[in-house]
């Protein structure tokens, strides 16, 4: 489905994506890991054609970077780390945002689908009741949910989250990662998420890359890549150690 | 209540019907009040082609009110709508049409016509109309290419801060002429200041074109605007081709605000208060937002007109100066509304 090939990016004398090179296949939820700095939401940015980059990126054989923006969108939705809403618009306005890429024409009105699938987005995240809420007054988890729903508003086959567990509980990221999970089984689908919690990741990744100082040091599956050597090695800490550590205060 | 998405048709005949009235107070009111009969009278008759009865003063209404109200209520518009858009554009509440520096250059474009005398033969201040569309355009075309040298994305933040630097470099640069400018000294603070006082049908009939050209680019990108105002990755992530879009709301804004501003010169807090109230009103979605902006702007630059030929009479004073008296003491008491509002 999506492919990188040597994608790398550069902030003026600074290497920010070195060669970073992966796959992702229908079906596929790859968890995309690493320390801070090492490259992973320069890589997502790349992806969404946010920074400019060397390398190829293709969705079916078709460059990502000839596509019309519109175009791209109703492929892939991506759910960047960062959200900034400067004016008091509704939950609902910001989900039918979602819908851009699929209406046609400033004068176009939207159609029953879309009506569904922007309801539908918000009753998945739990957000129904606060549909006519100005996002200025909602929680940081309340906003991350509502960025969700639109993109799930948006339809795409392949969905990149930055993060998406930022801001939200436990309850929600058991409620979100749950529902990812079924969205990925309708079939056609993948998903590439960044993420911190090797846990979330052990749980609901199907395959996971590593990213260390711009470069993907280990790429395939989830126990094929998190084994103690690369992690050690990405992390500079024993991480297995330490989460056996963390995991101990909970047993009785 | 969810909001719905656009005005309904008595929305719209509702602020027609406010734009409409006070445009009759307008014409009816000044130093001579004129009943609003004659004044519906002489504008009927002429339309028509028949002779306008004796006692009404068809000079004043005609050829001094009417002319005038036209380029106020649309400068008015067009002045707001270009606010509401760079609000929009640029996440700032506290942008407007001037933060581009286009502004600036019309002005430096006029101030230079006026201190060196350059006219065009047979049309009133044409020189200086044509001096600021020119210079406004200039500066458009160098602030956009720095903007784009300085950063190939064409960030946001890069054209902010040449917009501001080159406001900063163009009232440099028209102080230096004002302090040669001798005898003109006069007309040119006095034009600074902003006036339609010399307004006349074909003002009417450019500011009405640009309306129509830019204004209409700017209404139907309201969609894309929603975008932007909640992030530029957020427009590029739901498929906004973001470049595109920023670079033609830019120039539809510069030119709107270059024809403004060469005819009734810098009208400041138009631009910043009216998207303000509106927004209060309407709601932030664009598609609300930028025609309830017009219609206000139209309606609070009419009333500020009035004040300015009506308040100090038979001293006229610059509408410029009641827009900004009015504005900021408005833009306070509406910023701390909307704060309390969130």
């Amino acid at each position: 489905m999506l492919q990188l090939e040597n994608v790398t990016v550069r902030f003026g004398g600074f290497l920010a994506a070195d060669q970073a090179s992966f796959f992702l296949h229908t079906g596929d939820w790859l968890m995309l890991a690493g320390p801070n700095g090492a490259g992973k939401s320069t890589v997502v940015r790349a992806i969404a054609q946010d920074v400019p980059y060397t390398g190829k990126i293709t969705l079916d054989g078709q460059d990502l970077s000839a596509m019309r923006p519109s175009a791209l969108a109703r492929q892939i939705g991506v759910l960047s780390q960062q959200h900034q809403v400067s004016y008091a618009y509704t939950v609902h306005q910001i989900v039918s945002l979602g819908r851009y890429a699929h209406e046609k024409g400033f004068l176009s009105h939207r159609d029953s689908e879309g009506k569904e699938k922007i309801d539908q987005a918000l009753e998945l995240t739990g957000l129904t009741h606060l549909k006519n809420a100005s996002m200025l007054t909602l929680s940081g988890g309340e906003a991350q949910r509502a960025f969700l729903a639109q993109v799930f508003a948006q339809d795409p086959r392949i969905l990149i989250l930055d993060e998406p567990a930022n801001h939200l509980d436990l309850k929600y990221q058991q409620h979100i990662f749950g529902l990812i999970r079924e969205w990925l089984s309708r079939g056609g689908r993948a998903v590439l998420s960044v993420v911190h919690d090797l846990s979330l990741a052990r749980r609901y990744g199907t395959r996971a890359a590593l990213m260390h100082e711009g470069r993907v040091t280990a790429c395939g599956g989830i126990e094929e890549v998190f084994t103690p050597e690369n992690l050690n090695a990405v992390y500079g800490m024993d991480v297995h150690a330490w989460m056996r550590g963390l995991l101990e205060g909970w047993t009785p | 209540m969810q909001r719905t998405d656009r005005f309904s048709w008595w929305e719209y005949a509702l602020f027609t019907g406010a734009l409409l009235a006070a445009m009759a107070l307008c014409v009816c009111v000044g130093s001579v009040n004129v009943p609003l009969k004659s004044t519906l009278t002489a504008i009927w008759n002429s339309l028509a082609g028949k002779p306008v009865p004796e006692g009404v003063p068809k000079g004043i209404i005609l050829s001094v009110r009417l002319p005038r109200v036209l380029c106020v209520a649309l400068s008015g518009a067009a002045l707001s709508l270009c606010g509401a858009a760079m609000q929009g554009l640029l996440r700032n509440p506290l942008a407007d049409g001037s933060t581009l520096g286009v502004s600036a250059g019309a002005s430096l474009g006029a101030v230079t016509a006026l201190a060196f005398g350059v006219s065009i033969p047979g049309i009133p201040y044409g020189g200086t109309m044509g001096m600021a569309m020119l210079f406004a355009f200039g500066s458009l075309v160098m602030i956009l290419s720095l903007a784009y040298a300085l950063d190939k994305s064409f960030s946001t933040h890069a054209i902010i801060l040449i917009g501001v630097i080159f406001s900063m470099f163009a009232s440099a640069l028209m102080s230096l002429i004002i302090s040669f400018a001798g005898e003109k000294i006069k007309s040119i603070t006095f034009w600074t200041m902003g006036s339609l006082s010399g307004s006349n049908y074909d003002y009417a009939l450019i500011l009405l074109t640009a309306l129509i050209l830019c204004g209409g680019v700017i209404l139907s990108r309201a969609r894309e605007m929603n975008a932007f105002a909640v992030g530029e990755d957020n427009a590029r992530n739901v498929g906004v081709d973001v470049k595109s879009v920023k670079l033609t709301l830019l120039v539809s804004v510069s030119v709107l605000i270059g024809v403004c501003v060469s005819i009734g010169g810098t009208i400041g807090f138009v631009g910043l208060v009216t998207p303000h109230l509106s927004r209060m009103v309407a709601g932030p979605n664009h598609k609300k937002l930028l025609p309830a902006s017009m219609f206000s702007g139209a309606i609070f630059l009419l009333l500020s007109d009035l004040i300015a030929r009506t308040l100090l009479s038979p001293v006229e004073l610059s509408v410029g100066v009641v827009t900004s008296l009015i504005g900021a003491f408005a833009f306070v008491i509406i910023f701390r509304a909307t704060r309390k509002g969130r």
